[in-house]
């Protein structure tokens, strides 16, 4: 497909007619993104010979692990749902389990203790863990998508070998770029970083840091040359016990509520050397490639999140509820609602695994991933309001997971990117395809 | 060096165990398309006890060690899931015997035959399976089995325990109102029951793992068998809908209404 815009873009440029078809079925041109994506290009490989799948398809490998995840899930999370969200706090029993089950390494290589799956292999465990508990679910996300990748990327060979075997079996990691003063404007981060003989000095503080209780490494944005601007961030590797770095404090939220979110703070948190994450100066990079693809994994939550809400109330109002003589879910203006949202829910699932292959085949998936992300979590956040609805009373109370979800999907469009900046990233791609 | 296990362990692939069974429009059995399927419950058990028996020889919390877990299962294209379902759970090889999806399942005296042919060939000493497959719901393929290789059987394990270096093993088994111990030496078949153990979930380095271990195509000819059909299903029917009971307000109540009945 890629080849194929590229073959034909030279074409166009002195044949009007061309020009003009091209321009006038947008849709079927790959935007380019380069100064957005420096992820390296796996593949080369032409995909224009193969013969296209359903998206949905999963590889056996893929499709094994999502009914062992999805087992695990229902028999092991499912009944600690409930009393998690209301304690605000995740079990540790379930924090080893994950580890156990290799959930904390799916692409982390064999030879570090990980699983050596792939990508859409992570996508579909976070997919299948949401729709049990969308705070475990992230819990793995954060974990896998962002901290693994950016050292399993951006780490050399010794940083392979010193976090890898810790994160693949028994040590969370957060990944620490959001301040007080700065969110959706990342690179305005405040948090220093100092050279010393031997390593470095960090000071300042982090907020909204997902994992953080739960966590033992942590991935930090600082700046280490503040004249210099953005290009003076740089990340770091610190771990918890690390003088001088704190939890200051845990935040009461809304939704997710068993997953820890925290502002940290760093006093003259001294570092060696070879805790450096890549190189100086390189931090905005390697955060903007991690949270490109990072965002595929939210969008995987908030879908997986939308079909365990659905399932929950489908079930209800096919099997249990009875008005008027019958089942609430034979009644017309139901089964248009719920035809509607599965409707929905598949095709956010479509644009989710649509993003989550391209980055594979090492195509752009820049805008993929944003238009996965945004529309994912809008459809989270409908599917779980009307399910609430569905279910009456029952979806009201605090005893069955209808309004966890509800609460649970607002986070979507919020986090690694909120759906305002997502919408930002795809009219800037949008706009540079269609100016003149 | 003493004696060392070498287990057979025959799954099943079957609708799963959550999805409500639907007759087929001709009623001549379950409709299976489209639905989901997983390895027969029972045979999760009989895997999983291979793998703790592995386990514990290795820990030397048993007198014998385990050589080799041979996963075995009969069935047409999509066989291997639960194949390499059993080989994430700790299997070391299995077979595939391809039997068309058009015929159903082989009776359990074919499948009897096979495993005997299995055993006989791949020098088995210890063969683990699930009590019964939930779909079928027959029960006989272990008793069956034991019956033509002349070998004692222990059925509806509840605990397994090798006993010696000499292969004497003692198995548990939950009867009337208690439990009984079984003990018998190798080789043997023991058919497992649900308080056997609690099945692992496969690990995802494990499902990674289980890609590169080999699996064999073989056919029933293999094993000088026949797919003979013996028994013909007539019809298949969904149970009459329950009806609804009634409540009596105490002990007298419900001693009339039972004399009422006739029942007593």
């Amino acid at each position: 497909m890629a080849s194929l815009v590229r073959a034909l873009r030279p074409l166009s440029r002195t044949v009007p007619s061309a020009r003009l078809a091209s321009r006038r079925f947008p849709g079927r041109t790959v935007p380019s993104a380069y100064a957005f994506s420096t992820t390296p290009r796996r593949r080369e490989a032409d995909l224009s010979d193969l013969t296209p799948t359903p998206i949905s398809l999963l590889s056996e490998t893929e499709s094994m692990m999502a009914d062992t995840v999805q087992k695990f899930a229902q028999e092991q999370i499912g009944p600690k749902v409930r009393d998690m969200d209301e304690a605000e706090t995740m079990d540790p029993a379930v924090v080893e389990q994950l580890f156990e089950q290799g959930l904390m390494g799916v692409e982390i290589p064999e030879e570090y203790g990980g699983a050596g799956m792939n990508f859409t292999a992570a996508i579909v465990a976070i997919e299948e863990l949401a729709r049990i508990d969308p705070s475990v679910s992230v819990m793995v996300d954060v974990h896998n998508t962002l901290v693994n990748t950016a050292i399993m990327r951006y780490g050399d060979a010794q940083a392979h070998r010193t976090w890898l075997p810790k994160l693949s079996t028994g040590t969370v990691g957060s990944f620490c770029l959001s301040e007080p003063a700065s969110g959706s404007d990342a690179f305005a981060l405040q948090t220093k970083a100092e050279k010393t003989a031997d390593g470095y000095k960090l000071n300042g503080s982090k907020m909204w840091i997902t994992n953080a209780m739960e966590s033992g490494i942590f991935i930090v944005f600082a700046n280490l040359n503040p004249s210099a601007g953005y290009k003076g961030i740089t990340a770091f590797i610190v771990e918890k016990d690390t003088p001088g770095f704190s939890i200051a404090k845990k935040e009461k939220k809304l939704g997710i509520r068993a997953s820890s979110t925290c502002v940290l703070n760093f006093d003259d948190v001294v570092i060696p050397k070879s805790n450096l994450l890549g190189e100086e100066g390189q931090g905005y990079k390697y955060a903007i490639n991690i949270l490109n693809e990072g965002r595929i994994g939210i969008a995987a939550q908030m879908t997986g999140l939308a079909l365990g809400a659905w399932e929950n109330a489908a079930r209800y109002v096919w099997n249990d509820r009875k008005q008027f003589g019958q089942l609430i879910g034979e009644f017309q203006g139901m089964q248009h609602q719920i035809a509607q949202a599965y409707t929905e829910i598949a095709a956010a699932r479509a644009l989710v695994y649509n993003a989550a292959r391209k980055k594979e085949a090492g195509q752009d998936f820049v805008q993929d991933a944003a238009m996965a992300k945004l529309y994912a979590s809008q459809v989270a956040g409908r599917v779980s309001g009307s399910a609430v609805e569905w279910m009456g009373g029952m979806g009201f109370v605090r005893e069955g997971t209808a309004e966890k979800m509800f609460r649970d999907s607002k986070i979507g469009a919020i986090y690694e990117g909120t759906s305002n900046i997502q919408l930002q990233t795809i009219a800037k791609l949008l706009q540079k395809q269609y100016t003149n | 060096m003493s004696k060392a296990l070498r287990i057979l362990v025959p799954v099943k692939r079957v609708i799963d165990y959550a999805i409500k069974p639907r007759i087929n429009k001709a009623s001549t059995g379950v409709e299976t398309t489209g639905v989901k399927h997983s390895m027969n419950p029972f045979d999760e058990l009989s895997v999983e006890e291979a793998v703790r028996l592995r386990q514990r020889g290795e820990e030397s919390k048993s007198p014998m060690k385990v050589e080799n877990i041979l996963a075995l299962s009969a069935g047409g294209p999509k066989t291997p899931d639960v194949l390499r379902t059993a080989m994430a759970m700790g299997a070391d090889r299995a077979f595939h015997i391809d039997v068309p999806e058009a015929d159903g399942s082989p009776e359990p005296l074919t499948v009897a035959k096979m495993l005997r042919g299995v055993v006989e060939k791949e020098n088995i000493n210890l063969v683990l399976l699930g009590k019964q497959a939930i779909d079928g719901d027959q029960g006989q393929t272990g008793q069956m089995l034991a019956g033509l290789l002349g070998w004692p059987q222990a059925t509806q394990a509840s605990k397994v325990e090798i006993k010696d270096e000499a292969g004497t093993v003692e198995v548990t088994h939950e009867v009337d109102g208690g439990v009984e111990t079984l003990r018998a030496k190798l080789p043997m078949v023991i058919t497992t029951d649900l308080r056997l153990n609690e099945p692992r979930y496969a690990s995802l380095p494990n499902i990674m793992k289980a890609k590169k271990k080999p699996l064999e195509k073989k056919t029933l000819a293999d094993f000088g068998v026949e797919d003979t059909r013996r028994l013909k299903t007539v019809k298949v029917t969904e149970p009459p809908p329950r009806k609804g009971g009634g409540k009596v307000e105490d002990v007298d109540g419900l001693v009339s209404k039972l004399k009422e009945l006739g029942a007593l």
